[in-house]
């Protein structure tokens, strides 16, 4: 059974990318294929022209992902999660993570372990992250699912200052994205 | 040039036909060479010094064995085959050779154990031979297993390719450990048909059986990876065109593309 | 731009935290060695309680106990990570996959392999093993449970995102661990029999090095599949 058939776009750098479509339209899947967590059957994924197969971990250095799940451990605290996350790829000094989090409004909770956050402020520690992945590439699904105002104002500030650097960014989301003109592109899978 | 046979042989229509076609080319020889393998072995090979009669059952279980074995590799192979090169035909066929391996590992198990009656006075007595063919059914039922427990069928192709090389490569260690085990506890079993030198009455009837159950194998795992096919390729466009075919006119078989009355029925 | 991390230092960071997550829940770990101790307590109890007898099944208990138990403990590997979509970030890091999966199974046997090779021998002299027999044991359960993990991580791999089913993934496991079994228990009837168990011993540590050839190209093909 195929989920998706016939699918075919591309984004510059400096441009955002909101895929919508109704639920089951295969949001998630594109973005999974694209992250080369999902092998396409027929197709290519392509990153700089080159086939994002070719040299996978090179992509995925350049790449940074945000699933439906955050991707962090409930036993750990705030502060643990991100040095971790971003340990694996780069090396991180505890300054930096505490400036994000404290940009992510959540100074006061970095010693708690994430099971006592709430949902929305669980995902503003993944939202968190974002930044210090230091990746050109955000391919985020559904960021602003379980956030408050604040929380949707913090992913709108994240991504106009990743593409203010020039980085890309393809999102997959139904909320509206105040993005600056020229920034912003649509597709809608059916 | 291989190449392009290589390619060509992994499209699924290109596969159906030559799938068609080779069947009775195997299955034919395979009745023939069974009927005089069972004749020599079952009427014309004298009777075993040692063993009286019941040593006939050699000529089923012998070639059953080595079939369950073989078709475990050739499925190992196969799996291989469709997870590198990413063929679904490669992986149609691997599933196909699942139960007719497990088939003539139960085969294999049974014989032996109608065997073991007259000789050892039971039916079962952890013979490293049995032993491991039984280990080797549990491998082809948990190959089965998880094809079956994954739903989606890519899917549950490539993770029971991984599980299949995964097993050949187990499976000579698994039967050389059972083999070292056995014959720590108990004297060598008599089931040893390494006799020093077999008559040529009692091995040519073994061999003709041998090729019997080869083609036997090779037929059976044409029909199933048809049907495997067919079932895989419900959706595409060459079987859609070809039940269109078949719907607006009940005509002669055309030359491209299996015939459109021959994919209902069979032929 | 951040210096890059290397992978020495990305495995040595996954192998803390999960150190760390184990010593936070640390009932999870010891699970598997009371399942363990539970099943050597079974057979004294379906059979004579005599000592001498139950040294000749000894071997036999221990070993049927320690496949049972990294069995039960493997649900423990990927599970957790699988569902919070903390693998899937593992898969996208950038860092070799199959190495961090290694990692991870290394860890997972410090936690549950370890202790049932520091117990195995205690719980050989409960079933009448002599006292000379231990460090036999010792060496036998270490190398069977290094096997043991590698093999059983690629099963879970397998078996990751299935309905919870935990007869599939031991029918899997099972026939793959048989010779592991079978030497294993070998090595230990010889060890209490006082005699040299270097042969099965050896076999052992070529499954073992074989395991850790193979398992590492295995376990990442798995976990991708099913993270599909």
């Amino acid at each position: 059974m195929h989920v998706l058939r016939g699918v075919s776009f591309s984004v510059r750098g400096a441009e955002c990318l909101q895929v919508t479509g109704a639920n089951g339209s295969g949001k998630t899947t594109l973005l999974r294929a694209l992250c080369g967590l999902v092998p396409p059957e027929e197709g290519q994924v392509r990153w700089c022209g080159v086939d994002i197969g070719a040299d996978p971990s090179a992509y995925h250095r350049a790449l940074a992902y945000l699933g439906h799940d955050n991707g962090l451990k409930g036993d750990l605290t705030a502060d643990e999660n991100l040095r971790f996350g971003i340990g694996l790829r780069c090396r991180v000094t505890p300054t930096a993570i505490g400036a994000a989090l404290t940009r992510a409004g959540l100074a006061g909770q970095r010693g708690l372990p994430l099971r006592q956050l709430s949902a929305g402020q669980r995902r503003r520690v993944a939202l968190a992250r974002l930044p210090l992945f230091d990746a050109r590439l955000w391919i985020l699904d559904e960021p602003g699912s379980n956030l408050d105002s604040a929380g949707q104002a913090l992913l709108l500030e994240l991504l106009q200052a990743h593409l203010a650097e020039g980085g890309t960014a393809v999102v997959a989301t139904h909320q509206a994205l105040d993005l600056p003109a020229g920034t912003h592109r649509g597709v809608m899978l059916q | 040039m291989a190449w392009v046979w290589f390619h060509k042989f992994g499209s699924p229509p290109h596969f159906y036909r030559l799938a068609t076609r080779l069947t009775p080319w195997a299955a034919w020889p395979a009745l023939l060479l069974g009927l005089a393998g069972l004749i020599g072995g079952l009427v014309l090979a004298p009777a075993d010094y040692q063993q009286g009669d019941g040593f006939r059952i050699i000529y089923v279980h012998a070639p059953a064995a080595w079939l369950s074995l073989m078709v475990y590799v050739v499925m190992a192979c196969t799996a291989a085959v469709g997870l590198i090169w990413r063929m679904a035909v490669a992986h149609a066929v691997a599933a196909s050779c699942a139960p007719i391996g497990a088939s003539f590992t139960a085969l294999a198990l049974a014989t032996g154990m109608l065997w073991g009656r007259p000789m050892w006075g039971t039916y079962w007595e952890w013979d490293p031979r049995l032993t491991s063919e039984l280990l080797l059914l549990f491998l082809y039922l948990g190959y089965m297993g998880l094809r079956n427990a994954i739903d989606d069928v890519p899917r549950a192709d490539r993770a029971s390719a991984v599980l299949a090389i995964v097993g050949v490569v187990n499976v000579p260690i698994i039967h050389y450990s059972v083999i070292w085990w056995n014959s720590l506890h108990q004297a060598p079993s008599v089931m040893k048909f390494g006799q020093p030198t077999m008559p040529a009455s009692m091995l040519i009837p073994l061999l003709l059986m041998l090729a019997a159950f080869t083609l036997l194998f090779a037929a059976l795992l044409l029909i199933r990876a048809r049907g495997e096919v067919l079932q895989r390729e419900r959706n595409a466009r060459w079987m859609l065109e070809a039940l269109e075919r078949l719907s607006t006119h009940d005509g002669p078989p055309t030359r491209d593309g299996p015939s459109a009355k021959g994919v209902l029925v069979g032929r | 731009m951040s210096a890059r991390a290397s992978f020495a230092s990305a495995a040595a960071l996954l192998m803390a935290r999960d150190l760390r997550l184990a010593l936070r829940r640390a009932g999870d770990s010891l699970l598997p060695l009371g399942f363990f101790l539970v099943i050597t307590t079974l057979f004294p109890l379906a059979l004579d309680p005599e000592l001498s007898q139950l040294r000749d099944i000894a071997p036999a208990a221990l070993w049927v106990g320690a496949l049972l138990s990294s069995l039960l403990a493997l649900d423990l590997l990927f599970r957790d990570d699988g569902q919070d979509g903390a693998l899937e970030q593992l898969a996208l890091c950038g860092q070799p996959f199959a190495g961090l999966l290694l990692a991870k199974t290394v860890v997972h046997w410090l936690l549950t392999g370890l202790p049932l090779v520091l117990v195995a021998p205690l719980a050989a002299i409960a079933l009448g093993a002599p006292y000379g027999a231990m460090p036999g044991i010792l060496a036998a359960v270490l190398l069977g449970t290094v096997c043991l993990s590698l093999i059983g991580a690629v099963g879970a791999g397998l078996t990751l995102s299935l309905r919870r089913n935990g007869s599939l993934l031991a029918l899997l496991v099972l026939p793959l661990a048989v010779p592991v079994l079978i030497f294993g228990a070998r090595a230990t009837a010889l060890a209490i029999a006082g005699e040299s168990l270097a042969a099965p011993l050896y076999l052992l540590a070529a499954i073992a090095v074989l395991a850790a050839t193979l398992a590492p190209w295995a376990l990442a093909a798995a976990v991708r599949i099913g993270l599909e």
